[in-house]
């Protein structure tokens, strides 16, 4: 089945891409003086010697792997996860879902242009939007609970806020905040309701003030549609992790709008990121059948999850709460559960009767949720 | 037209190589050790790698058992 993004892509998503204005790249010389008469040759050059040093830079620090490391503690014991709970009720593919911070909870979007958020624990639908178009692939719950955002082929991201009272026709309510020139693949509020963080198939992230609609910086880099994105948990500062078709998980400052790390690993498109619960660390899923760990202090890929039998793509990944269980969700129709540290796999598990799209743990920890394109989203625990 | 543009993202991916090999990086076996650090402190309260008692999980349902 061909993926979306190559129905929707149109070629040279970065130089078609909007320049935002309050992102003007800086014009003075850094400290190293370009020659006003650089030739594209010279610069070329320039990259090729500073793409080998950063290699260089990188071995050197290569001194151990971290399942290495990782060999004198215990090994985990027998796993036992089961589905606790199937949400019925999406007429088409589930494509994406979040967390409430209540821990019960749950927004889900899907091909058919539903938008449904449930109470996990009775599996009761409490709320359903319809969006004015197909594939929502992004969606997510606002901080406080009283809100969700949304959007996918509108090519926008658009806030609903929550009403208490069932018959209210959540769309009359819509604000329609992001903008982008392709499909919107991810969305995240950021500590608080008052901003979101979107990715594109314009090949862009971009953060928005919600109440405004006001573009407040776009981060330019991906050669390609951004994927999918995660924030970094609040205490280790202003930054995010963006993964795209260019196969490259991009760091980048939030203020500055400057990509600060980059790392270019993985063999095929990156569907998901998320950052390890410290912050130091994030794991990846990618098309070529592997999810790996990249740490933030040592610049570079420290673990590699993959199989010999695991050949199709990871759509989304995230971890448990200590950070020593990777889930990750495939496109086979499983969910391989691995053990971060040693690099093994330690549970697969089965249910889903389609690729599995979306998979998020629970804000305490105590279970999963994943969503399929067989229609339904299961809890796990 | 196409060379200026070629040229201006040259010298932007240039900048941009010079921020990235400029970062200061650590050891992998330091960092290796901090992530395993971080894993064993909170393992304790991590409900899926250690099971929390079905009664305190409102997912696990508590079902009285049937014996046949």
């Amino acid at each position: 089945m061909a993926k979306l993004h190559q129905l929707c892509a149109r070629g040279g998503a970065l130089e078609t891409a909007p320049r935002s204005t309050s992102n003007h790249h800086p014009t003075e010389m850094a400290t190293h003086e370009l020659h006003p008469n650089d030739t594209l040759t010279t610069l070329k050059m320039e990259s090729e010697s500073l793409k080998a040093k950063l290699e260089e830079e990188r071995a050197k620090l290569h001194d151990v792997e971290l399942h290495q490391v990782a060999e004198k503690i215990e090994a985990l014991g027998q796993f036992v996860m089961k589905t606790r709970r199937t949400l019925k009720g999406h007429g088409n593919k589930v494509l994406c879902m979040d967390w409430c911070k209540d821990k019960r909870r749950i927004v889900s979007s899907s091909q058919d242009g539903k938008v449904i958020v449930w109470d996990a624990f009775t599996t009761n639908k409490e709320h359903a939007v319809t969006m004015p178009c197909t594939w929502v692939m992004a969606c997510a719950y606002a901080p406080s609970g009283c809100a969700v955002a949304c959007g996918g082929l509108d090519n926008k991201c658009s806030v609903y806020p929550l009403s208490l009272d069932k018959n209210e026709n959540l769309a009359a309510k819509k604000k329609s905040v992001a903008m982008h020139t392709n499909y919107l693949s991810a969305c995240c509020f950021t500590n608080s309701d008052m901003q979101i963080l979107t990715s594109s198939g314009d090949g862009t992230c971009a953060l928005w003030d919600v109440e405004s609609g006001q573009l407040l910086q776009s981060f330019h880099g991906h050669g390609a549609d951004v994927l999918c994105l995660d924030l970094a948990p609040s205490e280790t500062g202003n930054t995010f992790v963006s993964g795209g078709c260019d196969k490259k998980a991009n760091v980048w400052d939030m203020r500055s709008g400057q990509c600060i790390q980059s790392f270019e690993t993985h063999e095929s498109d990156i569907n998901s990121v998320r950052y390890y619960p410290s912050g130091d660390a994030f794991a990846s899923g990618s098309d070529d059948a592997t999810c790996r760990l990249y740490d933030l202090r040592a610049d570079r890929e420290v673990a590699i999850y993959s199989k010999e039998s695991i050949i199709f793509g990871a759509s989304s990944v995230d971890f448990s709460l200590s950070g020593r269980l990777l889930f990750g969700g495939y496109n086979d129709y499983t969910i391989n559960v691995w053990d971060v540290l040693k690099g093994n796999r330690v549970s697969i598990l089965f249910g889903h009767e389609n690729r599995v799209s979306t998979l998020r743990v629970s804000p305490d920890g105590t279970a999963f949720c994943s969503g399929s394109w067989d229609h339904t989203l299961r809890i796990w625990a | 037209m196409s060379t200026t543009n070629s040229i201006a993202q040259a010298r932007k991916l240039v900048e941009q190589l010079r921020v990235e090999a400029g970062i200061e990086r650590i050891k992998v076996s330091k960092a290796a050790a901090e992530l395993m650090s971080y894993c064993e402190q909170h393992a304790h309260s991590d409900p899926l790698l250690v099971g929390v008692p079905t009664s305190e999980n409102p997912f696990k349902d508590k079902k009285p058992c049937i014996l046949l």
